[in-house]
């Protein structure tokens, strides 16, 4: 099953597989069950575009969506590598709180600078990770159980810190990037009827967009030079229009509100970065390793307990990004703040193509996951549904989802599942 | 006996005979395998009926359609148990019918008791109503020791399966059979596991179930044991049933079914080679692992073996003699607990004390099961090849996956790994191309030293003769190999030289001119009247 690898894409287009008769049906089924996530997402956004008579994609709202949905999203790129890797992680929410509680007893009561705070906050997140990667990995307790002792400790812990009530306020940097918005660097323009919009904002976007061709672009020239196959060019360059026209009309919206919030870079910068780490390195190689088959990975020379331990310390630190964000976004540190987002990461995770088994997960799947449960809770309480019923469908589709994947394995005839 | 007097015997036999079963004109495709083809199958009431053919020539396949694992639908053809079709659809039908199939690997549940496994979704219910749903262990264990009796087992029914050996687990599943008023038994592969006492016991069972009036159709690749027992030989070459043969004459040997098995003559099942032997490789002296489970059991004690550039080294031994353990221990200690000896690579004393010792000293292991130790299954082929050795491929921590994808084309051409492209997934490709996966794996981390673990285990003849060709290859380019094979014929026709192991120690070392399958089975049975 395919992730982030260049070889792959082209490979399962049912259209460049001439030579490949007897595997063309399973292929289009992979071709399904990755594309299937994007497909869904872009139905429940339509669903609820309509539903909500187009004030889901209100520029004010996409900017909100991606807002409050950012913690979600930190935690669920750490969360689909845990999960790829076979094991789990129940803790999250727990340290979302206890790395808030830390970040608010350096900078609100020891009054120590922001950056330095930060820092620490961070270092301390990485430490928490490294708890939990001990007894996981080099002790062989169940991740399900240290984790599960864990989200007990760290609650424990933050409410010690807290003392059973909020602490804030946050310095201003800490609040910006959590809330805040790019400044306008470079002034307005005017879009003719869609009104005024932010000139760096859509400059960043073109940039994006621009980036994304050359280096498809370029995958594709080499991969040719391999002698590899791939997209002819019409689907090739639909493909790339469709990412383009959508990353613009995301800008164009966050431009036309605010600028580009502070949150969407950070998530940008993590995204592209932990796509590459897990496509494209050694180490991402033996995360997917691990957890597809942990002995012959081990009888392969890869040191399963190192990549397990150093997960769950990756895990640690995005917890305490969260942590910080939430936090900041609050403006105050609370005792019961990263209340059950664990359920939230696990589910996005889940959502966007994670194997229970393990071995199989895409980040890009993970956010595209929690994007979706971001789109079913806006979209729900726009339409003023009540909190049980978003619950409800939520649960729905996180079962939907997963129930998905087994048919998909099933059909495709997966030695797993026989 | 000729294909012409199988079909007159099958003919006459339409007519006269009992038959308790009757399957014709099988076919069974999995996606790019015709596994089954168009496969007749006559069953006398109350007879030992043996199913003979290589790995992969459909037998097992043909048990799993007769039993329902593979329901109705799956197959084409028409099965008739007593006359009557017969359209399974899962394993219960089959088993209300009287039909039960005992797998090669056992389905015991390990932590329960003897008594539980046998009554395992067919419990003892307490009488009256409220019985129904509650287990009366009384009459559970009663009927339970009187199973075992009927066995031959001499264990308390409450006994944890763990605790017991393969043989009496066999037994259970038997007993666990006959719990179910069977009147088809079906046993795959029986003595596969089993050392001589406890062959000898089961197939004494077997006779004695025959008496009872129970109909037997065992799947065999020992075929002293087929002609020993059997009423009527079966062979399947290929997914299609080749002929139908009648030992009782006395007519049938050995060699005959090898030659229908085979279909080709004996002398050219191993590719030709001029062995050019070097220096000295790998030396193990006074080795010693302990079992990780049983701390003070020595699997493998005071072993020792050298070996020598180009050349190909022979492992001999029964099951449980070592051979693995001995293997996986000098492999980093991929194996074992309190292990001791000395390693000497290319005349230097080496420690591995890991897998990635063993791999930067040019030693690699290719394990004799590929799908839980050599392989992951849901990556594709590339990946699988690239996993022993990703460094190579990679600068500062990042894969280049051209290069990645290079090289798996090359041995996916230069190994004849059948597969659309290097992107195939490793679990959807047939046995002989996933050990063709393995071996490309390890020949990627460039090795002196090749340890290859039953390495034609499993898959059909062409491509054994293909790996055969292969492991020439290497050892021609210098590499030494050590060849841990059950199949004495293999290690005749392959290796300059042959150490055999019996109960954790090296019994024998015979060259090439020397070794006959006798000698051999002699020095690899030595150590177990000793031990046991």
């Amino acid at each position: 099953m395919s992730r982030t690898a260049p070889a792959e894409t082209g490979a399962a287009s049912p259209a460049a597989a001439p030579g490949a008769a007897p595997a063309g049906r399973p292929r289009l089924t992979v071709n399904v069950r990755q594309s299937g996530i994007y497909i869904a997402f872009a139905l429940i956004v339509v669903l609820f575009a309509v539903l909500t008579g187009g004030d889901l994609l209100q520029p004010q709202n996409i900017s909100n969506i991606i807002v409050q949905n950012s913690y979600i999203l930190i935690l669920a790129i750490g969360m689909i590598l845990i999960i790829i890797s076979g094991h789990i992680d129940l803790s999250v929410g727990s340290l979302v709180g206890v790395t808030g509680a830390i970040a608010a007893w350096l900078m609100v009561s020891h009054h120590v600078a922001w950056p330095v705070a930060l820092l620490l906050t961070l270092v301390a997140g990485a430490a928490i990770g490294a708890w939990q990667g001990y007894w996981t990995a080099f002790f062989g307790i169940p991740s399900f159980i240290v984790t599960l002792a864990g989200m007990l400790l760290f609650r424990a812990l933050t409410m010690t810190v807290l003392g059973n009530q909020g602490l804030g306020p946050f310095p201003d940097q800490v609040r910006t990037l959590s809330n805040g918005f790019t400044s306008g660097y470079f002034g307005n323009v005017g879009l003719g009827p869609l009104g005024g919009a932010d000139l760096f904002s859509l400059l960043v976007g073109i940039v994006a967009v621009a980036g994304l061709a050359v280096s498809r672009w370029r995958t594709r020239t080499t991969r040719l030079g391999y002698g590899q196959t791939v997209d002819p060019v019409p689907v090739f360059l639909l493909k790339i229009v469709a990412a383009g026209a959508l990353i613009m009309a995301v800008t164009v919206q966050l431009a036309r509100f605010h600028n580009l919030p502070w949150v969407l870079v950070l998530l940008a910068v993590l995204v592209l970065a932990y796509s590459l780490l897990t496509g494209r390195s050694v180490f991402g190689r033996h995360v997917y390793a691990v957890g597809g088959n942990l002995q012959a990975a081990v009888l392969s020379g890869v040191r399963a307990k190192s990549v397990v331990f150093w997960l769950f310390v990756n895990m640690g630190v995005l917890s305490a990004l969260a942590g910080i964000i939430f936090a900041g976004r609050l403006n105050q540190a609370g005792p019961t703040a990263g209340n059950t987002f664990e359920l939230d990461a696990i589910a996005a995770a889940f959502i966007g193509g994670a194997a229970v088994q393990g071995g199989v997960g895409k980040v890009v799947g993970a956010i595209t996951g929690g994007l979706i449960m971001g789109v079913i809770n806006n979209g729900m309480s726009l339409m003023g549904a009540p909190s049980e019923r978003v619950m409800l469908v939520k649960g729905l589709v996180l079962l939907a989802a997963v129930a998905f994947d087994v048919w998909t394995k099933r059909r495709s005839g997966s030695p797993l599942l026989r | 006996m000729t294909t012409d007097d199988t079909t007159d015997a099958a003919a006459a036999g339409a007519a006269g005979r009992d038959d308790i079963l009757r399957m014709q004109g099988i076919t069974k495709t999995f996606p790019g395998v015709n596994a089954l083809a168009d496969v007749d199958l006559t069953v006398r009431r109350g007879e030992i009926h043996a199913i003979c053919g290589e790995n992969g020539a459909g037998k097992s396949t043909l048990m799993k359609v007769l039993s329902g694992v593979y329901p109705h639908g799956s197959y084409d053809g028409e099965i008739l148990f007593d006359g009557e079709p017969c359209r399974f659809s899962g394993i219960r039908d089959s088993e209300e019918r009287g039909i039960v199939i005992i797998h090669q690997e056992l389905a015991l549940c390990p932590q329960l008791s003897i008594a539980e496994n046998i009554f395992l979704g067919n419990e003892r219910g307490a009488p009256g109503f409220l019985g129904r749903g509650l287990v009366d262990w009384n009459r559970t264990n009663h009927e339970a020791g009187r199973l075992l009796e009927r066995v031959g087992l001499p264990e308390n029914p409450v006994t944890p399966i763990a605790d017991l050996g393969v043989g009496k687990q066999q037994l259970v599943e038997i007993a666990k059979a006959l719990s179910k008023r069977v009147r088809l038994l079906i046993l795959d592969e029986p003595t596969a596991a089993l050392n001589d006492a406890d062959s000898a016991h089961l197939l004494e069972l077997m006779r004695g179930l025959r008496d009872d009036g129970i109909t037997c159709v065992i799947i065999s690749h020992k075929l002293n044991e087929v002609l020993a027992i059997a009423d009527t030989v079966s062979v399947l070459r290929d997914g299609r049933m080749i002929e139908t043969l009648d030992p009782s004459g006395g007519g049938v040997t050995e060699d005959r079914i090898i030659s229908g098995m085979v279909g080709r003559d004996l002398e050219h099942r191993f590719p030709p080679r001029e062995p050019e032997i070097g220096a000295e490789v790998l030396r193990i002296e006074d080795w010693t692992v302990h079992s990780p489970a049983q701390r003070d059991r020595a699997v493998v004690s005071g072993a020792a073996l050298s070996l020598r550039r180009g050349e190909i080294v022979g492992l001999a031994g029964l099951m449980g003699a070592g051979r693995t353990e001995l293997a996986m221990s000098v492999f980093g200690r991929s194996y074992g607990v309190d292990i001791s000896g000395r390693v000497y690579k290319d005349g230097e004393p080496v420690r591995l004390r890991n897998v990635r010792d063993a791999i930067r000293h040019r030693i690699a292991y290719a394990t004799e099961d590929r799908k839980r130790y050599g392989l992951n299954l849901i990556q594709d082929i590339k990946r699988n090849v690239s996993a022993a050795r990703l460094g190579k491929l990679a600068r500062a921590g990042w894969v280049n996956e051209y290069d990645e994808y290079r090289v798996a084309e090359e041995f996916r051409g230069g190994m004849n790994i059948k597969a659309p492209s290097v992107s195939a997934v490793a679990g959807q490709l047939s046995g002989g191309n996933q050990q063709k996966v393995v071996l490309s794996k390890w020949i990627f981390t460039d090795p002196d030293v090749l340890i290859l673990d039953e390495p034609t285990r499993g898959i059909d003849v062409g491509a054994k003769y293909e790996i055969y060709t292969i492991i020439n290859r290497l050892a021609a380019e210098g590499r030494a190999i050590l060849l841990i094979s059950s199949e004495l014929p293999e290690l005749l026709g392959m290796c300059d030289r042959i150490y055999t192991m019996a109960a954790g120690r090296i019994t024998g070392e015979v060259p090439r001119a020397e070794a006959t399958q006798e000698r051999l089975m002699s020095f690899m049975t030595m150590g177990r009247e000793q031990a046991g």
